[in-house]
């Protein structure tokens, strides 16, 4: 898989490291008092779809960056690729 | 039909005009006691010990291609029990004890092969952690056996001994490991679950759930509405998909492992040999092919085809430990879809959902557990309480904090 690197180009996928989803990027706010089962959600549950999934990558052997990828788990199309920083500011994080 | 000796031979006299197909192609009832969704070794072994153990014979296996066209007929068959971890290493333990006497249990050839597993190690700190598993090994009477590489110098002389970054220093046996024909794992429960009367049936997909004030009443599928008491999801690498049907999210992502085999050979391995300073493992099977793979490629997929990165550490992985896997060609090589779970370590356990029940999260390790994965679902769908050896393979351990993490890698499936 090559993976489109908003700042770097096409980079081969094994130079990142993938964590998982990039519903990751959204973690639960420790103070409500469901905490402890949003984070069990948080931590543990997961969509898993087959078909277009937001995902997180770290490009470890390039820049460091952490790239949300768009990419199609039934064939392996990448549609999308953005900055994790950028992803996690729109949608209200503060970095 | 029985097979024997006397059959094979009066057949063959006769020029085998007597076999019959071993199993019916039934057109789904109205209605059953348990629905099993799924076609794989875990689906039909639970079809078999539930009407053999249990006596529950109104059961439907719903498979949505064809019986064995899963990860059990995929892998890499090898079977063990050298787990660590009480969660796990009974239930194991009783798989592998059910693997000695499947034969002559459901009566067909699955050439069951007891010619050990060894797990190599490198280091003196590996060699401490394999001495601590070989313990707990030995606390569930799987039998354990540590070989210096002195020993293993004779029985095995092709190892790389004196690779620079990799020496080996010794290993890890369980004699009673080995490999297995996995689609006769498959066709041998069918065929056993047929004959006392379970319904396989085939193409046949399970497109939703019957749900009515929590409780499950059946299911939908392609050919109609199958009515059911207790509905038994089995699906493996699609559990996520399947589940999601009834409203579910679970502690499980979908990866691809793939597998590869050369051509045929002169007898070369005597059992299963694993690397220990990387992730690859190899056997030789019946027909002489070397067969052997790695890690999963480690990210979310549902494509049943791997990618190359992972082709090379593998390959890589088998240069390091036995060069003379260098001078042989490739035949084959494919993928399966791994139900990876959060800790490494599987579920058998009712849902919220009165009367469905779910069994997966198998990762790339569950072939080994099919026997008892059936038997112990069978015993949770036929008593409503699970079997003494699965007690800790609950979906709400993650809430509750009992985990079977064997590698202690946390909640991150693509390091199990
Ligand atoms: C390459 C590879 C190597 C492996 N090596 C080993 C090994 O050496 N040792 C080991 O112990 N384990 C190994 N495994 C893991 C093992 O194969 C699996 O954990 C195990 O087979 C999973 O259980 P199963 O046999 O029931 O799954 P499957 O055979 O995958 O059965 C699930 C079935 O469900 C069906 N299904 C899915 N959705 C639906 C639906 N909606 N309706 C109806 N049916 C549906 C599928 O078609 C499939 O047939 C390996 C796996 C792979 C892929």
């Amino acid at each position: 898989m090559i993976i489109n690197h908003p700042l770097l180009g096409p980079r081969d996928a094994a130079e990142f490291v993938y964590l998982g989803d990039a519903a990751l990027i959204d973690r639960p706010d420790p103070s409500v008092a469901d905490a402890a089962e949003k984070f069990h959600e948080y931590g543990y549950l997961r969509d898993n779809p087959a078909g277009e999934h937001q995902e997180l990558w770290y490009h470890e052997q390039g820049d460091r960056s952490w790239l949300v990828v768009t990419r199609n788990t039934l064939s392996h199309e990448i549609s999308k690729v953005e900055l994790a920083r950028d992803v996690a500011v729109a949608r209200g994080r503060g970095r | 039909m029985r097979y024997s000796a006397l059959k094979i031979l009066k057949e063959g006299l006769t020029g085998n005009k007597g076999w019959k197909p071993v199993w019916r192609e039934p057109e789904p009832k109205k209605e059953y006691d348990v629905i099993i969704i799924g076609g794989g070794g875990h689906g039909l072994a639970t079809a078999y010990y539930l009407s053999k153990v249990y006596g529950v014979t109104n059961v439907a296996v719903l498979e949505k291609g064809w019986i064995g066209s899963g990860n059990v007929g995929r892998n890499t068959t090898i079977i063990r029990s050298n787990y660590m971890l009480p969660g796990n290493q009974p239930f194991y333990e009783m798989s592998l004890k059910l693997w000695e006497g499947l034969e002559q249990d459901f009566n067909y050839n699955a050439m069951v092969s007891q010619r050990s597993i060894l797990n190599l190690f490198h280091s003196d700190g590996q060699r401490d952690a394999f001495v601590r598993r070989a313990n707990a090994m030995m606390l569930s009477d799987a039998g354990a056996e540590l070989a210096d590489a002195a020993q293993l110098r004779r029985e095995l002389p092709f190892l790389d001994f004196d690779n620079a970054r990799f020496p080996i220093k010794g290993g890890l046996y369980q004699r009673r490991g080995g490999t297995v024909r996995h689609d006769a794992v498959a066709w041998g429960f069918a065929r056993g679950a047929d004959m006392n009367g379970v319904d396989i049936i085939q193409n046949c997909e399970v497109t939703g759930f019957h749900i009515e004030n929590g409780v499950c009443t059946g299911v939908e599928t392609n050919k109609g509405p199958i009515k059911a008491n207790k509905v038994a999801s089995c699906v493996a690498g699609s559990s996520s998909r399947v589940m999601a049907l009834a409203g579910m999210r679970l502690p499980i992502e979908s990866h691809v492992l793939q597998a590869f085999v050369t051509e045929g050979l002169k007898p070369t391995l005597p059992g299963v040999i694993t690397f220990g300073a990387g992730h690859f493992y190899v056997s030789q099977s019946d027909k002489g092919g070397l067969v052997f793979g790695g890690d999963i490629d480690g990210y979310n997929t549902y494509a049943q085809c791997g990618n190359l990165p992972v082709v090379e550490d593998v390959a890589e992985g088998g240069m390091a430990i036995m060069p003379m896997i260098g001078r042989a060609r490739l035949l084959r090589s494919w993928g399966g879809l791994m139900d990876m779970s959060m800790d490494g370590s599987p579920f058998i356990d009712k849902t919220h959902v009165e009367g469905l029940f779910f069994n997966g999260g198998w990762c790339y390790g569950g072939f080994k557990a099919t026997p008892a994965s059936g038997y112990c679902y069978a015993h949770l769908l036929a008593k409503d309480e699970p079997h003494p050896n699965a007690t800790e393979m609950r979906l709400d351990r993650f809430i509750s904090g009992h985990i079977i993490d064997e590698k202690g890698q946390g909640n991150q499936p693509n390091l199990h």
